[in-house]
C-alpha cells in the first residue's frame, strides 16, 4: 500500500476527529490520533488547546438543544477520545453464567447448539456447467460437466465430473476426479485428489493438485497438475468469465488448455501444448438455478497431439455450435 | 386506561389448535395490528393484547397469507406479527412460553435490561425451550418505551417470531401525545430462512438482482467503465448494499404489504407517536412520512431530546418513536423502503378508513462508493455529511484513480493486517479497511443526496444527562471482518463457532468499544442486557441505544457501563450475518469470580 499518498488524506479527517472530541480544553496526547492506520506524523492539534470553535459545522444542527451542553458540567475529566484509560482486561472466565442455574450438562449441550448454528454450518452445492448438445461438420456430440461438493467454509469434499462423446459411438471421454479442497486465502482453494479417467482407453489414474478461485476482474481460474500411475506428467488451466448483459442474460467466454510433458500415444496425447478450447455461450437465467444457453466452440489440438489424430483419421480442428442446459443446486 | 387484561385464551387455543392439528389457514392479524387501528389507547383488553402480571403465550406454526399465496410462518399465537405486550413500568410480570413446534425455541425480550437467564438467547442465557415444553420468564420493569421481543432461535425469528413490547411510565411520559400507533416492520419471504442462507452461501450475491449489466454501461448508467474496472480488480460489487432485496422479500407494516395497507386513524391536529419496530431479518429501512416532518422523541425505548427530520434509517432490530402532527385531514403515506430500494412497504394514517395514500415511485438504486471500503480520499470528517459521494469532482477521480492504480490488489493494500493486529487473517477476511473513519455526521448509504432532511447519529441527544459519566477505564476494539464471496461473517476474523471464548468484563466497570467496519455492508451490533451510551459528539447527554449501525467502512465508539451480571448475546442483527458467525458472548463478572 502507498502510504505516501494516503498520509495527507489520513491527517485530514483524523483534524476534525479531534476538534469535535475537545469541548473541555484540555492537551489531547498525539498518540490518540486514531483511527488511522499510520498515525500523520505531526498532528497540527498535538499539544495544544483545543476550543469549541474547532468543532465542525453539522450538516444540519438539531433543531433545539443548539448548545449541546446546555445545562450539563462539563469537568476536565469528561473526555471523548481522551483520557479512556488502560487498564487490563480481565482474564476471561473459565466458567458460564448459566451452568449455576441449569445445570452444565443442558448448558454445555445448548452451547455447542449455539457454535453450529452461529458460523458452524456446512453446506452443499452441486453445479452442472456443461449438460449440451454439440453440431460440427457431420457430426453430433454430447458433453457434461460439473462438480458437487459438501462441507465448510474452509474444508471441503467435492466430486468433479466430465465426459463427452458422439451420438451412436461409444463415449470418448470420461473423467472423475475426487477432490479435498481447502480455503487458503479469501477467492483461493487449494485442491488435491484422485483423477480417474474410465475413457479414453487404456485408463488412467491420477494424482491431482490444483488450485481454484476467483481472479480479480472476476475470472473464475483453475488450474491443476496431473501424475498418472504410470509417471506420465500432465496440466490444465480453465477461466471463463461471467459477462452480464442484463440481470438474466449472461455471456460467458470460457477456454481450456491441456498440456503434457510427456508424448502418450495410448491415448493419443503429445507432448506439449496438447488442446486448446475457446467457447462463447449465451445463457438465459429462468431462475438463476436454470439456465439454457446456446453458443460456439473452436477446438483445436496441437504439435504432436493433432498429428495423432490426423494419423487416426480425426480432424484436429473442430468447430461446433453448442445448445445445452446450466443447472446447479 | 387500564391494561389488565387476562390472558388472551382465545389466541391460546388457537396456538393448541395448531400444535394438534398440523398448520391452519390464514391466520388473521391479532387485533392489534389490524388495519383501521385507532390507535393502542382503543386495544387495551382487545384480543392479541396481552398485559398484567400473568402472561402465557404458545409458539407454533401457521400459515400465513399474503396477497394470493401462503407461506409457513413461525409464530406466537398464531399471528404475524406476534401479539402486543404491554406492561407498565415497576410491575413484575411472569411470562409463561409454551413451544408446540417440534424443535427448540425461544424468545428474547429485545433492549430489556433483565436477569441474565431471562434474556432468552439459547447457549448463553438458558437452554432455550424444547418441544413440548414451557419456560417461565419473570423480571421486573426497569424502563419504559418501546422494545419488541423476538425468537433467537433457528431463525425463526426471520419466519414470523416477533412482536411489540410497549412499557408504560410510571409517571408522566416524557414525550406528549394525542395517540400512538405501533408499526412493525418486517421482511417476509415464502422461501425457508435456511434455504435463503444455503443460496447466499451457494451463490454470492444471489438475492441481488439489480446488479451492474453491459445493458446499464451501454445506457450510461451506473458507474463509468473505469471504476467497473476498479472495483472488479477488487472484487467489489458496488450494488452489494442488502443481502436479501426485494426482488425476494416482501416488506411488511403490521404483517400487511403495500396492498394490504395497514391504516391507523387519527384525527387533524393530533400529535400522532408512531412507535416504529424493524423486526426484518435482513432490511434496513428508510422511513418516511411525506409531506410532514418527523419529530424524533426516542431510540431504543429510551426518549432523546426531540429532533425534527424528514427521513431517516432504521436498522434491523432499532427502535424509532417519532411524532408527527398532521393538520389535515388528508390520509398520509408511511413509506419504509429497504435502503437498496429494491422495495417498499405502504401503510396509511388517515382521518378515516377507506382513504389511500399514495404510493411514492420507488427512487433510484444507489451505489457504494470507495468510502464504503474505508477508503475515502474526500474533504474530511466535517464536510462529509455535505459530501456528495457519486459526484466527486474530477480531481477527487484523479486522486482515487492514482491512488487506485498504484494499488495492487496482491499487495494487501485493501488486506494489510497492520490496520488492525487483533484480527485473526484467513479466507473469512476479504478486506481490511485502511482508513475507517467517523461517520456519524454522515447520512447513511442510499440517502446522501436527498433533498431533504436526513437525520444523522451525531444528531441523537439524550434527553436525560447520562447516569454513569465516568470516563471508561479501558478501550476495547471489536473488527466486524466478512468475506461476502464465500458469505462468511465474524468478528475480528473469527466466526462464534470458531470463537466461543467471551469478551470479559468486570462488573461496573466502564469500558469503551471501537467497532470498526472493514465490510461493504452495514452491521446493526445489539448488546443484550445493556444500554451504551454512543459517543457521537453528545457529551454527558450520549444517545442510549441496545443496537447502533456501523456504516460500511466507519467506526463507531460506545461507552458502556458492565452493571449487568453473567453472560450476554452481542452480535450483528443482521439475522443471516449472524447466523453465518459475527457473534460473541459478553460475560459480566464480579472480578475475582470464575477464574
Amino acid at each position: 500500500m502507498n502510504y505516501s499518498l494516503l498520509l495527507p488524506v489520513a491527517a485530514l479527517f483524523a483534524a476534525p476527529a479531534f476538534a469535535q472530541s475537545s469541548h473541555q480544553g484540555h492537551d489531547m496526547p498525539a498518540e490518540k490520533a486514531e483511527p488511522s492506520a499510520s498515525p500523520p506524523a505531526s498532528d497540527p492539534h498535538a499539544g495544544h488547546d483545543m476550543s469549541a470553535a474547532d468543532e465542525p459545522v453539522t450538516e444540519q444542527p438539531a433543531l433545539e438543544a443548539a448548545d449541546p451542553h446546555a445545562g450539563h458540567d462539563m469537568s476536565a475529566g469528561e473526555a471523548e477520545t481522551e483520557d479512556v484509560g488502560n487498564v487490563p482486561a480481565p482474564a476471561p472466565p473459565s466458567d458460564h453464567a448459566a451452568d449455576a442455574i441449569f445445570g452444565s450438562d443442558v448448558m454445555a449441550r445448548s452451547r455447542k447448539e449455539l457454535a453450529y448454528e452461529v458460523g458452524g454450518m456446512g453446506y452443499s452445492l452441486v453445479t452442472i456447467d456443461l449438460l449440451e448438445v454439440g453440431f460440427q461438420k457431420g457430426r453430433e456430440s454430447y458433453r457434461f460437466e460439473g462438480e458437487a461438493f459438501t462441507g465448510g467454509n474452509i474444508n471441503r469434499f467435492g466430486l468433479k465430473f466430465e465426459g463427452e462423446g458422439a451420438f451412436g459411438e461409444r463415449i470418448d471421454d470420461l473423467e472423475l476426479q475426487a477432490l479435498y479442497s481447502r480455503a487458503i486465502a479469501p477467492y483461493w482453494n487449494l485442491q488435491a485428489g484422485v483423477r480417474y479417467d474410465i475413457k479414453p482407453d487404456p485408463s488412467r489414474t491420477y494424482l491431482v493438485a490444483g488450485v481454484e478461485g476467483i481472479a480479480p476482474y472476476w475470472f473464475k481460474v483453475n488450474a491443476a497438475g496431473f501424475v498418472s500411475n504410470k509417471g506420465e506428467l500432465r496440466a490444465r488451466l480453465e477461466a471463463s468469465y461471467d459477462q452480464r448483459i442484463t440481470q438474466s442474460l449472461i455471456l460467458q467466454p470460457r477456454i481450456e488448455a491441456n498440456i503434457a510433458f510427456q508424448n502418450i500415444r495410448a491415448i493419443g496425447v503429445g507432448s506439449g501444448l496438447t488442446d486448446f478450447e475457446a467457447g462463447l455461450r449465451l445463457r438465459y437465467e429462468i431462475e438463476q438455478e436454470i439456465a439454457p444457453y446456446i453458443g460456439v466452440e473452436w477446438r483445436k489440438q496441437t504439435d504432436a497431439t493433432a498429428r495423432f489424430s490426423r494419423a487416426a483419421g480425426e480432424d484436429p480442428e473442430t468447430f461446433s455450435l453448442v445448445a445445452g442446459i446450466r443447472i446447479w443446486f | 386506561m387500564t391494561l389488565t387484561s387476562p390472558i388472551d385464551r382465545r389466541n391460546l387455543l388457537r396456538g393448541a389448535a395448531l400444535a394438534s392439528g398440523g398448520m391452519a389457514l390464514a391466520p388473521l392479524f391479532p387485533a392489534w395490528a389490524k388495519s383501521g387501528s385507532h390507535g393502542l389507547h382503543s386495544l387495551a383488553g382487545q384480543p392479541g393484547v396481552l398485559s398484567g402480571d400473568n402472561i402465557e403465550v404458545s409458539v407454533g406454526q401457521s400459515a400465513f397469507r399474503l396477497g394470493k399465496k401462503t407461506g409457513h410462518a413461525y409464530t406466537i399465537n398464531g399471528t404475524l406479527p406476534g401479539p402486543l405486550i404491554r406492561l407498565r413500568e415497576g410491575q413484575n410480570v411472569k411470562l409463561v412460553v409454551r413451544n408446540t413446534l417440534d424443535e427448540d425455541t425461544s424468545v428474547h425480550w429485545h433492549g430489556m435490561l433483565l436477569p441474565f437467564h431471562m434474556d432468552g438467547v439459547p447457549g448463553v442465557s438458558y437452554p432455550g425451550i424444547g418441544p413440548g415444553e414451557s419456560f417461565t420468564y419473570e423480571f421486573p420493569m426497569k424502563q419504559h418505551g418501546t422494545y419488541w421481543y423476538h425468537s433467537h432461535s433457528h431463525m425463526q425469528e426471520a419466519m414470523g417470531m416477533y412482536g411489540a413490547l410497549i412499557v408504560d411510565p410510571v409517571g408522566k411520559d416524557p414525550i406528549a401525545y394525542d395517540r400512538e400507533h405501533v408499526l412493525v416492520l418486517s421482511d417476509w419471504s415464502f422461501a425457508h430462512a435456511h434455504v435463503n442462507f444455503t443460496k447466499q452461501k451457494q451463490k454470492a450475491g444471489y438475492f441481488n438482482k439489480r446488479k451492474q449489466t453491459f445493458a446499464g454501461l451501454a445506457k450510461g448508467e451506473d458507474q463509468p467503465l473505469s471504476e467497473r474496472m476498479m472495483w472488479g480488480q477488487m472484487l467489489m460489487d458496488p450494488t452489494d448494499i442488502a443481502d436479501v432485496t426485494g426482488a425476494y422479500y416482501h416488506y411488511l407494516i403490521n404483517g400487511h404489504d403495500s396492498m394490504g395497507n395497514w391504516t391507523g386513524i387519527f384525527k387533524p391536529g393530533e400529535r400522532v407517536r408512531l412507535r416504529i419496530i424493524n423486526a426484518a431479518a435482513m432490511s434496513n429501512f428508510n422511513i418516511r412520512v411525506p409531506g410532514l416532518p418527523m419529530t424524533i422523541v426516542a431510540a431504543d425505548g429510551l426518549p432523546l431530546s426531540p429532533v425534527e427530520t424528514d427521513e431517516f434509517q432504521i436498522a434491523v432490530a432499532e427502535t424509532w418513536d417519532v411524532v408527527i402532527e398532521p393538520k389535515e385531514a388528508i390520509p398520509i403515506a408511511f413509506i419504509a423502503e429497504s435502503i437498496d430500494r429494491s422495495g417498499q412497504c405502504r401503510a396509511t394514517l388517515a382521518p378515516q378508513m377507506g382513504m389511500v395514500a399514495p404510493i411514492p415511485p420507488l427512487r433510484g438504486r444507489p451505489l457504494l462508493t470507495m468510502k464504503d471500503m474505508g477508503m475515502d480520499h474526500g474533504s474530511g470528517g466535517g464536510d462529509m455529511a455535505g459530501m456528495d459521494h457519486s459526484k466527486m469532482t474530477p480531481e477527487e477521480m484523479a486522486a482515487m484513480d492514482s491512488a487506485m492504480g498504484k494499488m495492487d490488489h496482491g499487495s494487501m493494500n485493501m488486506r494489510d493486517p497492520s490496520v488492525a493486529p487483533q484480527v485473526k487473517m484467513g479466507p473469512g477476511v476479504a478486506s481490511l479497511a485502511p482508513m475507517p473513519m467517523d461517520r456519524n455526521k454522515e447520512r447513511p448509504t442510499g440517502l446522501e443526496k436527498v433533498p431533504h432532511r436526513v437525520l444523522t447519529l451525531s444528531q441523537l441527544r439524550a434527553l436525560e444527562p447520562n447516569p454513569d459519566q465516568r470516563i471508561p477505564s479501558r478501550e476495547i476494539d471489536v473488527h466486524l471482518t466478512a468475506n461476502m464471496e464465500r458469505y462468511m461473517w465474524s468478528m475480528d476474523g473469527e466466526k462464534y463457532s470458531e470463537k466461543t471464548e467471551p469478551l470479559p468484563f468486570r462488573h461496573n466497570e466502564r469500558v469503551r468499544v471501537n467497532l470498526i467496519n472493514h465490510t461493504m455492508m452495514p452491521h446493526p451490533i445489539h448488546l443484550h442486557g445493556h444500554f451504551f451510551e454512543v459517543v457521537n459528539g453528545q457529551k454527558g447527554q450520549y444517545p442510549r441505544k441496545n443496537v447502533v449501525n456501523v456504516l460500511p467502512g466507519a467506526k463507531v465508539t460506545f461507552d458502556f457501563t458492565a452493571d449487568a451480571m453473567g453472560d450476554w448475546a452481542f452480535h450483528c442483527h443482521m439475522l443471516m450475518h449472524m447466523h453465518a458467525g459475527m457473534f460473541r458472548v459478553v460475560t459480566v463478572r464480579h472480578e475475582e469470580e470464575g477464574q
